[in-house]
């Protein structure tokens, strides 16, 4: 009887698929309030670095400006956040997510925070997948050059000043490697003129402050 | 199969990775470090016990010709359990391994321990053969990583704290300070390099074995030989 067979075969593969979906639903269950807490905090940490808790009172995670693909210069590629950093009311920094599509190996995904006076407060890379030993020194876990771009601003260097050494600008590049800190350095120098082209948006009505440089 | 010959076909005469050379994509692609090699490894463990059981349970009820569709489903369902399991509770890491973590569902190490052995075997002795393949996985993982990692970097176990908290920063040897990062070990092709001479090793130590023991066996035949003779005789 071939149909007793087939249906055999087909209530067992439907009961296996009925227990393995309830098993992981299941786990789903139990882990997602884990997992959600734990992303929560890792995207926490990363802010964090860039601009650290004495400078705002804020929880920068709830306080964002939707960028994405419309948002001149930042070269993203799905929807993003842009997230504020207030004390007491007043935006006092914003972390911009930025790409550069220029990487060794693919995109190099940025965060970039500007802080009210144009000066960069931070650099970090959040994902890449540039060589190992080389392009990944653009990772804080590996060396310190990101920590180059602080302090910095759209007038110091000069726009010309935005480029690695070899192409006569101001930043190091690192040994062996000159694509990739090309990419970074142009994808934050893009970030900066973001911020600067709606200082408005980000930082409120007030922008006296504003600096008009570039 | 006796337990001892199930530890010894995972571990060495039957390692999944240097002699039947399965899961040989994520082998090569995370052994850049030892803890993403171990986390990677553990991993690994965990899939191919939870699968093994699974499968060892079921077996008498599977019809032969739907067996590779629900062994599949049986692995799947066990990666993304211990994914889930993993991002709750060790994120850093889950983050760290990466696309690597979901593609344990296609490591046909997996497949091939559900399909030859564990469908064929009481659940006792599956569960040992999936610890002693997933083992046999994890050590070379590991020491292949550990070559690479000290010839790429000239220090071993950096980041260990992804896998074992804050108290592991600092377990980082450093063997040769000012060290030119020898690239080419960290990179694709040094992989391969390092797979290569691990194999080579092994064989030829199992070539030393089988030399050592003709060499110590030779004589006891011919005189055992020469016993049954006598034997037959009187």
């Amino acid at each position: 009887m071939p149909w007793k067979d087939i249906a055999y075969k087909s209530v067992l593969l439907t009961l296996l698929a009925v227990c393995t979906t309830t098993v992981i639903a299941l786990i789903y269950h139990f882990t997602q309030h884990d997992i959600a807490v734990e992303t929560r905090r890792a995207q926490e940490k990363i802010l964090l670095q860039i601009i650290p808790r004495a400078w705002h009172d804020n929880s920068m995670l709830d306080d964002t400006i939707a960028a994405g693909p419309h948002s001149a210069g930042l070269g993203l590629r799905d929807e993003k956040s842009i997230y504020l950093a207030r004390q007491r009311g007043e935006v006092v920094a914003v972390i911009i997510p930025v790409i550069a599509p220029d990487g060794y190996a693919g995109d190099i995904d940025l965060l970039v925070g500007v802080a009210r006076d144009g000066t960069i407060a931070g650099v970090r890379a959040l994902r890449h997948s540039e060589t190992p030993g080389l392009g990944d020194q653009i990772d804080i876990d590996k060396s310190e050059w990101v920590l180059g771009f602080t302090g910095r601003s759209l007038g110091s260097p000069t726009v010309a000043g935005w480029a690695v050494q070899r192409d006569g600008g101001a930043f190091d590049q690192f040994t062996g490697a000159t694509i990739t800190p090309r990419a970074v350095v142009g994808a934050v120098l893009r970030a900066l003129q973001f911020a600067n082209d709606n200082w408005a948006t980000l930082f409120g009505p007030d922008d006296v402050t504003a600096e008009g440089a570039g | 199969m006796s337990q001892k010959n199930l530890m010894l076909n995972g571990l060495w005469k039957n390692n999944p990775a240097l002699v039947q050379l399965l899961g040989l994509c994520p082998l090569l692609a995370v052994s850049t470090s030892v803890v993403n090699a171990l986390g990677l490894g553990l991993a690994t463990v965990a899939v191919l016990l939870l699968s093994n059981t699974c499968v060892s349970l079921i077996r008498n009820a599977v019809p032969h010709t739907v067996r590779l569709p629900l062994f599949v489903m049986i692995i799947a369902c066990a990666v993304t359990c211990i994914e889930l399991l993993m991002q709750a509770f060790a994120y850093e890491l889950f983050q760290v391994l990466g696309i690597f973590l979901p593609l344990i569902a296609s490591n046909c190490v997996i497949l091939s321990r559900a399909d030859t052995f564990a469908a064929r075997n009481s659940l006792g002795a599956a569960l040992l053969d999936g610890l002693f393949m997933g083992l046999g996985f994890a050590c070379v993982l590991v020491l292949l990583a550990g070559l690479r990692e000290l010839a790429g970097t000239g220090a071993l176990f950096a980041n260990m704290d992804l896998l074992f908290g804050p108290g592991a920063a600092d377990w980082k040897k450093v063997f040769l300070d000012d060290y030119q990062p020898f690239l080419l070990a960290l990179l694709p092709p040094g992989a391969f390099f390092f797979t290569g001479l691990l194999m080579a090793v092994k064989n030829l130590i199992d070539a030393q074995m089988t030399r050592r023991r003709v060499v110590d066996k030779v004589p006891p035949v011919k005189g055992a030989k020469r016993v049954r003779v006598t034997g037959a005789a009187s």
